[in-house]
């Protein structure tokens, strides 16, 4: 199929950045849209010009690396998948697709379509682990049986790839699904219950001073989460947070 | 010729590992503080390496190309990790580990370091509950295990499909609670360009800030390269886009040998290849061998109809069909490990019995799983006579829950419902056994340098088996470097902080930043992905699953070649002052041009059939395994480590005999 591409080009942090508009040609149905976008920059590299920037790296929907605003939407217009997943089936024949950077206060532009996404770090720096050294003294892993349907669902939690998508979603650019999906994985497992007050104040006191919104219930995230996180995990840190305030 | 000293500790095998821990030399904790290491790579070695080192109290500095750690591709590992806790009470100890990962290895590792990672495997288990990894769990609450290819016991831990990012992200926690404390500096979108050695000791780095192009001079009393394997030398691969051999290559090129290049796993199940544009290939987890079955027709009416479309596989019977793992070794039938299935799928390939169109497919069957589990559960349910629709709904349920994100991920890519219809399969390029050789201490061959991970060769000999990845590279980082390179240290407290204002920074400094102009102004005709296309094709066909003598001169000659025609006609676009993908992907690529040349010698040499190496000319003529590999233990039960001496065609083989004690040579048979 042929294509025209309206993708967001910006030289840098400090440059103002446009919409820029390409033509594909001969696209298979077969191909990810990253190697989509893989036959535009062959192109441009052969005509003398710039690529355009975008993160990538696993192409199998684990890293979180790749981003990417399709059409409207993070990670574009297929369910439960990244863009690196999403195949050009999903689009026809002599369609216009607009291509833009994740859009948030918090994540910064970099480079085209690349953005900063160091907010999400320091909010896991700030309470995103258990504090257990890896000296390999602690106890047999059977000594705590957890429940079946416990470790199942801080799975899920722990499925969270942190690519950003749910702040990208957001009307108030809200990173509530992120945070609240770390919150939750260590809040079921009896492990992670010894730090649980603390943890969750200090990582929500980060996630307020980078400057993401705050959770109006929309539910957009939930949409757009390429590993599906439920919201139930915003109501479960939510429960945390009045918690750990009223312990004081 | 120099002979390497692996440093192996005397004594019994049983107890080496111990008793080395009881007499290395320790450095004091206020002596930590004084001390900085250097740690390239943050997977699951890298960042278990960083995390731990952190903690005893040294000054870490940690760096990743990605833009966090927790994007390296140990995060992409499925199935699960191994260790030998024998929580099933199937017969599982240290000893069955060892034995199984030395005879899945085709005997061509080292066995005090086997045995070391096998001793360590459990406390790795600990480790990463206490770290809050959810592991399943089976009714009880207690930890649940799988099978894996190649042995015969349950000891393969897992969470879900995703046990790699499960792990990956543990390691990462622990770094974050470094990071926060300031013990270590994190170096994210930062990419290593090469290593620097002062008085023959490694000292420091030269990288490259991957967004602002600004090249950064690092020291530190010690340098750990925790970068990874180099299957993108075949340019098509499971690894990830930047997954790349530059750390590894360079540390080689100044001095570190490299060991068994030729020793490449290629891996059984992945998705078959659709088109010339395709950037990646996709594994699906080996655990899916636990309930598939692996098959092509038997008639090759059978194939051309369904190539054709004229059939489905579903149209054909079981008398119709070849199960040929179950055929060909009826012990192991679709657990084999990883060479041999990769092997036998490419022997009915090659034999024309491919079902798809491009003949490289073979199925991947769960019908007779569904149907197990389905009569199992109508059977618990109390149901005595279920309908046909009732097992299948029952056991897709169960299918469902095991494996049900690949399934769903095989559905995406191909647009097929695997529990209607067989998923297709075909072996691809998945992890490198080779690497920079180490010693018993993970120490290359440069004072102060360690290697650890895939990016080192030590523990999974020719062929690695299913799960023991993710624990050579937590044993390696956890447990086993935190010891080592203490030992080293002691050494230096009394050394100071490094300075980067000496010549030999210069001098490396200089020649990163000559070869980045280059590459901006080179102008030349064809990209980056031209030449590495070029160069994986060289490989795959010459240097693949089958690898024959006048294949592999074509293949040296060929890869010189085209790296002389890299040098004059490659162009990059951009500057090297900005963030600039290209660019990166020039550096990347210039290393697995010389790489692949090495790797093709080294398999050359080796002119005996063993693990991931297969040579044509060494295979069984006759009796049970005729058509099977080969191995030549009286000639070639060795470790080829290469100096670097220039061009890669001139580079100096070292043999490091390997001893078998504790084991003995057998061939090995899963028939």
């Amino acid at each position: 199929m042929n294509l025209t591409l309206k993708v967001w080009r910006q030289k840098s942090a400090k440059d103002k950045g446009q919409m820029v508009e390409y033509k594909v040609t001969e696209i298979s149905e077969h191909m990810s849209f990253l190697e989509m976008m893989d036959v535009l920059n062959e192109q441009l590299v052969n005509s003398g010009d710039e690529p355009v920037a975008f993160d990538h790296d696993c192409r199998e929907g684990i890293c979180g690396m790749c981003s990417m605003y399709i059409n409207g939407e993070a990670h574009g217009p297929d369910r439960g998948v990244t863009t690196c997943q999403l195949h050009m089936r999903m689009f026809k024949d002599g369609d216009t697709i607009t291509i833009e950077p994740f859009r948030a206060k918090a994540f910064p532009v970099i480079k085209d379509l690349v953005v900063d996404r160091m907010s999400f770090e320091r909010i896991q720096q700030a309470g995103g682990y258990i504090s257990v050294n890896t000296s390999g003294n602690t106890q047999d892993a059977n000594a705590i049986p957890i429940s079946k349907q416990a470790a199942d669902e801080a799975m899920d939690a722990a499925t969270c790839i942190g690519c950003g998508a749910c702040v990208a979603s957001c009307k108030n650019s809200s990173a509530m699904l992120f945070v609240g999906a770390k919150v939750s994985q260590y809040a079921l497992l009896p492990q992670g219950q010894v730090e649980a007050a603390d943890r969750v104040m200090n990582m929500v006191a980060q996630m307020d001073a980078e400057g993401f919104g705050n959770c109006t219930n929309t539910g957009a995230c939930e949409v757009e989460c390429p590993k599906g996180i439920s919201l139930e995990n915003i109501a479960r840190m939510n429960r945390e947070y009045l918690s750990a305030s009223l312990k004081g | 010729m120099a002979t390497l000293d692996s440093k192996i500790p005397k004594g019994p095998l049983k107890d080496k590992w111990t008793d080395y821990k009881n007499h290395i030399d320790l450095v004091n904790p206020a002596n930590k503080r004084n001390i900085d290491v250097i740690v390239v790579g943050t997977g699951l070695a890298g960042g278990s390496a960083s995390a731990t080192l952190a903690e005893l109290g040294y000054n870490v500095k940690a760096f990743a190309y990605q833009d966090s750690p927790r994007r390296a591709h140990s995060i992409a590992a499925q199935g699960g990790i191994n260790a030998a806790k024998n929580y099933q009470g199937d017969g599982d100890s240290f000893y069955r580990l060892f034995y199984d990962t030395v005879k899945g290895g085709d005997y061509r590792s080292r066995e005090a370091n086997v045995y070391r990672l096998a001793e360590v495997s459990a406390n790795i288990i600990d480790q990463c509950v206490a770290q809050g990894v959810p592991f399943a769990r089976d009714y009880g609450g207690l930890l649940d295990n799988r099978s894996f290819g190649g042995v015969l016991v349950s000891r393969t831990f897992y969470a879900k499909g995703q046990t790699g990012q499960q792990l990956l992200l543990g390691a990462y926690s622990a770094m974050n609670r470094q990071i926060a404390r300031g013990k270590i500096e994190m170096f994210n979108r930062h990419e290593m360009l090469d290593v620097v050695l002062v008085d023959g000791k490694a000292r420091g780095i030269i990288a490259r800030n991957l967004i602002t192009g600004e090249i950064e001079r690092h020291s530190a009393h010690a340098v750990v390269i925790a970068s990874g394997g180099y299957g993108n030398v075949y340019f098509l691969s499971t690894n990830a886009m930047g997954s790349n051999a530059t750390a590894a290559w360079k540390i080689h090129k100044k001095g570190a040998y490299f060991a068994n290049p030729c020793y490449t796993q290629i891996h059984p199940t992945c998705i078959p290849r659709s088109g010339d544009y395709q950037s990646k290939l996709t594994l699906m987890s080996e655990s899916l061998r636990n309930d598939g079955r692996i098959w092509v027709p038997k008639n090759m009416e059978d194939v051309m109809a369904i190539r054709e479309g004229r059939k489905k596989p579903t149209d054909l019977s079981e008398e119709q069909r070849d199960y040929y793992l179950e055929r060909r070794y009826p012990a192991f039938g679709n657990l084999v490990p990883r060479d041999v299935a990769s092997r036998a799928a490419k022997e009915r390939c090659d034999a024309g019995y491919g079902v798809n169109k491009t003949g490289e497919a073979v199925y991947l069957d769960f019908k007779s799983a569904i149907d197990r589990y389905g009569k199992e559960q109508a059977k618990l349910k109390h149901i005595t006579n279920p309908t046909a629709k009732e097992v299948y709904d029952f056991g897709k349920a169960i299918v469902e829950a095991k494996y049900g994100n690949l399934f769903q991920m095989y559905e995406k890519i191909v647009d097929e419902n695997p529990y209607e219809t067989p998923m297709m399969i075909y072996p691809a390029t998945h992890y490198t056994m080779g690497g920079v050789w180490v010693d018993y201490n993970l120490m290359t061959t440069v004072d102060g340098l360690y290697c650890i991970g895939e990016a080192n060769f030590s523990d999974h000999g020719a062929n690695r088996l299913g799960a023991s990845a993710l624990m050579q590279g937590l044993a390696d980082g956890y447990f086993v470097l935190p010891y080592t390179i203490g030992d080293y240290l002691s050494a230096d407290i009394r050394t100071g902080k490094i300075s980067t204002d000496t010549k030999e920074f210069e001098e490396a400094e200089k020649e990163v930043t000559s070869r980045l102009d280059f590459f901006i102004n080179n102008n030349g005709e064809h990209s980056v992905d031209y030449y590495h296309k070029k160069l994986g094709k060289i490989m795959w066909n010459n240097v693949g699953m089958a690898r024959n003598e006048k294949g592999l001169k074509e293949a040296m000659s060929e890869i010189k070649a085209l790296r002389e025609d890299f040098w004059k006609n490659v162009k990059v676009p951009g500057d090297q002052n900005e963030m600039n993908p290209e660019l990166e992907k020039a550096g990347r690529v210039a290393d697995f041009l010389e790489l692949g040349e090495l790797f093709a010698k080294d398999a050359l040499i080796r002119e005996e059939s063993c693990g991931g190496h297969f040579r044509e000319e060494s295979v069984e003529l006759d009796g049970l395994q005729k058509g099977e590999a080969k191995r030549n233990d009286k000639d070639y039960a060795f470790v080829s480590a290469w100096e670097y001496k220039g061009d890669p065609a001139d580079a100096i083989l070292h043999k490091e005999e390997l001893e078998f004690n504790d084991i003995e040579l057998k061939q090995r048979s899963y028939k």
